[in-house]
């Protein structure tokens, strides 16, 4: 097959693009400039928008022995990634940009201009494993745990991952990265990356500050009541119980966590650990990564909530264009806009964007 | 099966000058030593710096080795920015990077002010506009510095009327792509300095020259030995420069054929393209002109999807130019031209030498249609996004 590998110039992509091209497949380098100014999203070697970065990945193509592009994907990744992150912040939701780009521009910006040039497919070096079966391909888990990244994969649909390719999804990293080094790939002692790309320090909070604004206001109580000042309602998260500087203690001396951010009012919204109990999740948009589950019929399967949560054992339906879970212990902690996704056992059923809950 | 068609980034090394480079870096001896080999190296350097100065219409004097065509630009215009202590720079908007880079390093760092001579929609600098700004401004100019030849377009500038225009101030030309391909004499054009570099005509790869007038003194930009003139130090190159002599000399003796039948597989290029993409625009223009440079634009299409596609056929193109992490730019060649974004990213350089022949032109034109059909799938989809 002909399958462009996107190449971040980190050592999981190398290798995956070197096991697809050691398979036979006629394979082409592609390094996505996500930055209109790579120098201006990340200084250090971490992330995937460096000018070190794209050699990196240049040089693994060339050890490697295919050829290698780089493709500017900055003005989408600006507007479907980072202006969408900040769009979902500033409405009071926590939203997972990795999942976006999964969503908006791996596998479908990039995917489409493949297939539009003549490629069959994309492979890139996430952790995850594509079974064929006889609904098309399915996604589990990979077999490495601390690794798997089927959580922010599981935006793919069916038609997506007939043409997605991940060849590290039965490998341990630290096999990974051994086998990198046999191949004579540099990069194999690369540091992983972790945090969001696009901002630069790693300090979420100050760049969403001085992205949105930091202006101060009232923190309450479910009552409503003053019990303190934030220093901008962006910055919090649901769940969150430290920095918090409140005034007013509660009259039993529990400690408090953020409810809910209400950003037309600029406000925050605490309460004591049971308020934050979640028992039931609402999920929109929804995307099926293999058959759909019959409506209205209710599964038993795991409900996870962030890109490396503990899967939750639950019961999921589909209603209409929701998916609803019943978690069986509760949750602490979920804000809407953070994806929901779904698994059966090791197999991932689908995803969803949180946008109630109970 | 490969056919290369990026004569204007780099054209094969000539086999003589490669025999010479071999030859001459078997030979031990600094061309700066006083002993005899040094003695003997010197020679052998002095005989190409002569070759060389015949064959560009200068003095030996006049010839400043460097180590790239980048560094002489850079050599000549910081050299006479601070030289002169004038700190007006005068320049066209489409020139390379190597020129305009140092340009706007001296704005941004040195307190120098910049006019861009604008480029008109076909190709050619406006001389009506340094006219201009020459009456206007004469006594600050440190140098005017317009390319001979626009590497992009292939268009051949008016660097006569220039010379003439610019009177006392001095003009820096950039050769390096006209010098053994098209008729360049230093002394009959009367520009103040040029840069020539020997890769872009079959010589080897680090080393170039900047012919600077005699008399002029230049600051230079590095500080040592004074090797070259007091003006640039550094270790004679001899196996480059003599290597560099021999591929200028067969550049010159083979000129006029070689024009002719590059001219003459441009035009079928040409000819063929329009046939199989009805509607590809035709940015460079037909004369004067360098004889293999190309530049179109491919409506609906996108440069470096051109280029991949082209690439997987096995034909070598280039498109304007990439930053520093190899994202493609726009080019700014086409946009000083007055040609609308989306046509300055849907082009692609195709630069034809003397080692193409008319097949590979007749299997390219052949490749095009499904070349062009494939990248506009994939521009299609990236609009609907």
């Amino acid at each position: 097959m002909k399958l462009i590998a996107a190449m971040s110039g980190g050592v999981d992509s190398a290798v995956a693009a070197a096991r697809a091209h050691e398979a036979g497949h006629d394979v082409t380098g592609v390094h996505l400039a996500l930055s209109m100014n790579p120098q201006k999203y990340r200084s250090g070697a971490r992330g995937c928008c460096t000018i070190e970065d794209s050699h990196d990945a240049r040089r693994a193509a060339d050890v490697i022995g295919i050829p290698f592009y780089i493709w500017d994907m900055a003005e989408d990744f600006h507007k479907d990634v980072v202006e969408n992150f900040l769009s979902e912040y500033s409405a009071g939701r926590t939203p997972n940009p990795c999942l976006r780009c999964n969503e908006k521009i791996k596998f479908a910006a990039v995917l489409d201009r493949a297939i539009g040039l003549g490629f069959d497919g994309v492979v890139t070096g996430h952790y995850a494993q594509l079974r064929e079966s006889s609904d098309g391909k399915l996604m589990y888990r990979a077999v490495d745990p601390a690794k798997d990244q089927s959580y922010v994969l599981a935006v793919l649909n069916k038609d997506q991952l007939a043409k997605s390719f991940f060849p590290l999804g039965d490998t341990k990293k630290d096999d990974v990265r051994v086998e990198a080094k046999k191949r004579g790939l540099y990069v194999a002692n690369k540091p992983d990356s972790h945090d969001i790309c696009f901002v630069p320090s790693g300090d979420n909070a100050g760049w969403l500050r001085e992205k949105l604004g930091s202006e101060t206001g009232p923190i309450v109580d479910e009552s409503g009541a003053k019990v303190g000042e934030h220093k901008g309602a962006y910055t919090y998260t649901v769940g969150q119980r430290r920095g918090l500087g409140l005034s007013v203690p509660t009259a039993t001396g529990e400690p408090r966590y953020v409810l809910k951010i209400e950003p037309k009012s600029n406000t925050v919204v605490v309460g004591v650990k049971s308020d934050l109990a979640v028992k039931k999740i609402v999920g929109e948009k929804p995307i099926w990564c293999g058959p759909i589950p019959k409506e209205d019929t209710k599964f038993t399967g795991f409900a996870q909530v962030r890109a490396h949560g503990a899967p939750l054992p639950c019961t999921y339906w589909q209603s209409g264009s929701q998916i609803q879970v019943e978690l069986n212990e509760p949750l602490f902690g979920l804000a809407t806009g953070q994806g929901l996704v779904i698994y059966d056992g090791d197999r991932v059923v689908g995803s969803a964007t949180v946008c109630a809950t109970e | 099966m490969t056919i290369y068609l990026d004569h204007a980034a780099t054209t094969p090394i000539n086999i003589a000058a490669l025999d010479a480079f071999n030859e001459q870096i078997k030979k031990i001896g600094n061309a700066s030593s006083v002993h005899n080999q040094g003695r003997a190296v010197r020679k052998d350097v002095e005989d190409a710096r002569h070759k060389i100065s015949e064959l560009v219409g200068a003095m030996p004097s006049e010839i400043i080795f460097t180590a790239s065509g980048t560094e002489a630009n850079n050599l000549a215009i910081k050299g006479f920015f601070w030289q002169s202590g004038k700190r007006l720079l005068v320049t066209s908007a489409f020139e390379h990077h190597a020129v305009l880079d140092p340009i706007e390093w001296l704005k941004e760092n040195q307190g120098a002010e910049v006019i861009y001579i604008p480029v008109k929609h076909d190709g050619f600098i406006d001389l009506d506009f340094l006219k201009d700004v020459v009456a206007k401004r004469r006594e600050e100019i440190a140098v005017i510095s317009i390319m001979h030849s626009n590497n992009e377009l292939g268009s051949i500038q008016p660097i006569a009327e220039v010379v003439q225009i610019a009177g006392a101030i001095p003009v820096h030309t950039d050769a390096v792509q006209s010098f053994g391909k098209v008729p360049f004499n230093f002394e009959e054009l009367g520009v103040s300095a040029a840069t020539l570099s020997a890769h872009k005509i079959g010589g080897p790869l680090g080393v170039a020259a900047l012919v600077l007038k005699h008399g002029i003194d230049l600051a230079p930009l590095l500080h040592g030995g004074g090797q070259e003139r007091e003006i640039r130090s550094g270790t004679i190159n001899a196996p480059g420069i003599v290597a560099f002599a021999k591929a200028a000399e067969v550049a010159i003796a083979t000129r006029e054929r070689n024009f002719k039948a590059i001219r003459e597989l441009r035009d079928q290029l040409i000819t063929g393209l329009k046939q199989v993409v009805p509607d590809v625009i035709i940015n460079s223009p037909a004369d004067p002109a360098l004889p293999g440079v190309v530049n179109i634009s491919i409506p609906g299409t996108e440069s470096d999807a051109l280029l991949l596609l082209l690439d997987s056929e096995g034909v070598s193109a280039s498109a304007g130019s990439a930053c520093s992490a190899g994202v493609p730019r726009p080019s700014h060649v086409l946009i000083a031209m007055g040609i609308a974004e989306e046509l300055a990213d849907a082009s692609l350089r195709i630069s034809i030498g003397a080692s193409n022949t008319s097949e590979e032109i007749k299997k390219v034109i052949s490749l095009m249609p499904s070349v062009v059909e494939r990248a506009r799938n994939a521009f299609a989809v990236g609009k609907l996004s």
